[in-house]
């Protein structure tokens, strides 16, 4: 197994949180295609789970026309985004919540921090959720002496081997059954030495591991699924029962959502809830969905608070056409039918939103600082091939969006970069008939660099940039334009 | 300013620049199930799918049969202690030799921990997904605690509660009170995104279905 310093600051030093790495996709790709084991396990997980969403997708005769009213519900939440979010507060507050609001991921960390002192607990327990993986909670909470133990599986396993999240739903994607049973035997205190690495028995290792936590936690931390503005409803879809346990058991309950999450009524969830977990998991149902509406006397945590997190969303709902990238409801199935994803991982993306729709989202929720900044290399790591769109439950159409936001990231260029350079070449050299001739004769050249099959560097300016993310075959010995001229002489000789 | 009226300022600037016009949500997905609810096909289609995901399945023809059926199940289970929402039919437990805890007053979670089995009823049931929930508020079905903590649950469903579609059990069900969809015993996807049974939740799920069979 081999283990990369991953540079995780211990708390988040952007007051956005994780959704910007440290260096480039193209560099840290680089690395990552070099894992062999990685990209094993990548491709074994990412495969098993495509050939599970085509059959249960495949058993819905109505998909397409769930697919529609899920775009569209999700493009009616957006066009109403500030009474809605009025209207759930409202409804949440009737039922004995309390509603928090936070500007960026410092803010919402420093709610949380505030509420689990106010209690007086050492230690919460958490739901898997993607929005306190962008605050950076976690760390947030540590910094003040508060333990945050994750108890989703998979979750558990990137906490004890102090790794990062790699995928929306199965953060530890990148990891196998053996590895795992080695983060176990490492990691955990009381654990089972003869651990086998059969799933189930590794399974049940989890249990063990987080039972008495569970059942003696005071606070509970979770993010949201979805909210309904007219009942105050909000609703955490899970497989374990580590959701059902961290939602039921504390005596305080904090749930951390993205504002976009909302949807306008209790109905509603019929189109999401039939989407959510055939796309996921590719189940028709996953195990456990949680609703809960308030705080109810008698059942559950009888304090309930609810903290909205902007931290850039109004950024992107500001794009007529970027707001789309807000529809998503975190399924992963853009992840894993995308062959950039399959071979590179999340790691690679930097931003705890990896994929096609993290590698629209992250850039217009941070914005493009400039030239340098890693969230504009995220656009390009894509091929444009379409799969995504067709996977993707609410109809985002990520290839468009993708497209968008290279112009974005070029139009942020205060200087000149090499790329620019060399689409300005490019631009010259294709300008005339006589000039693009020259270029070709200069390309021949590259057959001197190419003997060993490929080209993988070649002088001259924005070449760096451009092999720094790919390799060419040498050129051939006759340019098309030689060919032809060539064959026409050829046939004129013959008449 | 506060965070509230900032956040909500900077939203609404957003959405006005964006475009603020709401499209008409198309509703041509299907809203009423393709097997009628209760009927025969339904319960069958039910059978299939919680047997899918590794819920055990036993069929009754009438309540009076429940009781016997849920006695077998336990006995089977070696389960000597259940814990019961104290709204279950106590007609339903007059097979069982074992001890009967009744939650009202509350147990503890420790109580709960030390309990082998736990019985409820359920609220509505959806065929095609093999799922049925639990109203937290409903006499029979009791408070979340007692259906998570125990590592069997047994749950009966009648055939009355069964739909087949996922709208249709939405629009029967209250969101006001706390709500459960289970479908299938506790289980986890996240080695190598396979499906294993067994993780945090009740570990092993009996349906006792009354219905035709």
């Amino acid at each position: 197994m081999t283990t990369t310093h991953l540079g995780m600051p211990t708390v988040a030093s952007d007051p956005h949180g994780h959704l910007r790495g440290t260096e480039s996709f193209p560099v840290a790709a680089h690395r990552a295609l070099a894992d062999t084991q990685l990209r094993q396990n990548l491709g074994h997980a990412t495969r098993t789970i495509r050939a599970k969403r085509a059959a249960v997708v495949g058993e819905v005769d109505d998909w397409e026309e769930l697919r529609r009213a899920g775009e569209c519900l999700k493009a009616d939440v957006m066009a109403r985004l500030p009474e809605l979010l009025e209207q759930l507060e409202a409804s949440v507050t009737a039922r004995g919540g309390v509603v928090h609001w936070a500007r960026d991921a410092e803010e919402a960390n420093r709610i949380v921090v505030d509420l689990v002192q106010e209690t007086g607990a050492d230690e919460v327990v958490k739901v898997k959720s993607m929005a306190t993986q962008e605050t950076g909670l976690n760390e947030a909470l540590g910094a003040a002496g508060i333990a945050a133990l994750e108890t989703d599986l998979a979750e558990l396993i990137v906490q004890l081997s102090d790794d990062r999240p790699s995928h929306f739903l199965v953060p530890a994607i990148h990891r196998n059954r053996s590895e795992i049973r080695d983060i176990f035997l490492r990691e955990m205190p009381d654990v089972d030495p003869d651990l086998t690495d059969e799933p189930r028995r590794l399974a049940m290792a989890a249990r063990a591991h987080l039972r008495r936590k569970f059942l003696s936690a005071r606070v509970g931390i979770s993010g949201a699924n979805f909210a309904v503005a007219d009942s105050g409803t909000i609703s955490v879809v899970e497989s374990e029962g580590n959701g059902r346990m961290c939602l039921t058991l504390p005596d305080t309950l904090i749930t951390v959502m993205g504002v976009e999450k909302i949807v306008p009524t209790w109905s509603d969830l019929e189109v999401f809830l039939q989407l959510l977990p055939r796309s996921s998991t590719g189940e028709r149902m996953n195990p456990y969905t949680s609703t809960w509406s308030g705080v109810t006397p008698g059942d559950g945590p009888q304090t309930f608070h609810l903290v909205l997190l902007d931290n850039g969303r109004s950024n992107v709902l500001a794009s007529p056409d970027g707001r789309q990238a807000l529809h998503c409801i975190r399924c992963s199935a853009c992840l894993n039918v995308c062959p950039v994803y399959e071979r590179t991982g999340g790691h690679a993306y930097g931003s705890i939103y990896p994929g096609p729709i993290g590698a629209v989202l992250s850039p217009q929720l941070t914005g493009i600082s400039g030239p340098d900044d890693v969230n504009a290399s995220l656009p390009y790591a894509s091929t444009l091939c379409g799969a995504c769109f067709d996977a993707c439950p609410v109809r985002i159409d990520i290839p468009h969006l993708l497209v968008q936001q290279r112009a974005a990231a070029v139009d942020a260029h205060t200087r000149p970069t090499a790329q620019d350079v060399a689409m300005r070449a490019a631009a010259a050299a294709m300008a005339t008939p006589g000039r693009f001739s020259l270029a070709e004769r200069v390309v021949k050249l590259g057959r001197l660099l190419g003997r060993s099959g490929r080209i993988r560097s070649v002088p001259g300016p924005g070449a760096a940039a451009w092999f720094g993310a790919r390799d060419m075959p040498p050129p051939p010995a006759e340019t098309f334009r030689e060919w032809w001229a060539r064959r026409e002489r050829t046939r004129r000789d013959r008449t | 300013m506060t965070a509230r009226d900032e956040v909500l300022a900077r939203l609404r600037a957003a959405r006005d620049a964006g475009g603020s016009t709401s499209p008409a949500v198309p509703r041509e997905y299907r809203r009423t199930g393709t097997l009628p609810p209760g009927s025969a096909a339904a319960v069958a289609r039910l059978d299939e799918t919680l047997t899918d995901y590794k819920a055990a399945v036993h069929r009754v023809r009438t309540e009076d049969e429940v009781p016997g059926a849920i006695a077998a199940v336990l006995r089977d289970a070696g389960a000597t202690s259940i814990v019961v929402p104290a709204g279950l039919p106590a007609a339903w437990l007059t097979a069982y030799d074992g001890e009967v805890r009744t939650d009202g007053p509350p147990l503890s979670v420790a109580d709960l921990d030390a309990t082998d089995a736990v019985v409820t009823g359920g609220a509505v049931a959806i065929a095609d997904t093999g799922t049925f929930v639990l109203d937290a508020r409903a006499p029979d079905q009791g408070r979340r605690a007692i259906s998570l903590v125990p590592d069997h649950h047994v749950c009966v469903l009648r055939a009355d509660a069964v739909v087949s579609s996922v709208p249709e059990a939405l629009a029967r069900l209250d969101p006001d009170g706390p709500l459960t969809f289970v479908s299938g015993p506790s289980a986890t996807s996240d080695i190598e995104l396979d499906r294993v049974e067994g993780v945090h939740g009740p570990r092993r799920l009996d349906v006792v279905l009354v219905g035709p069979v």
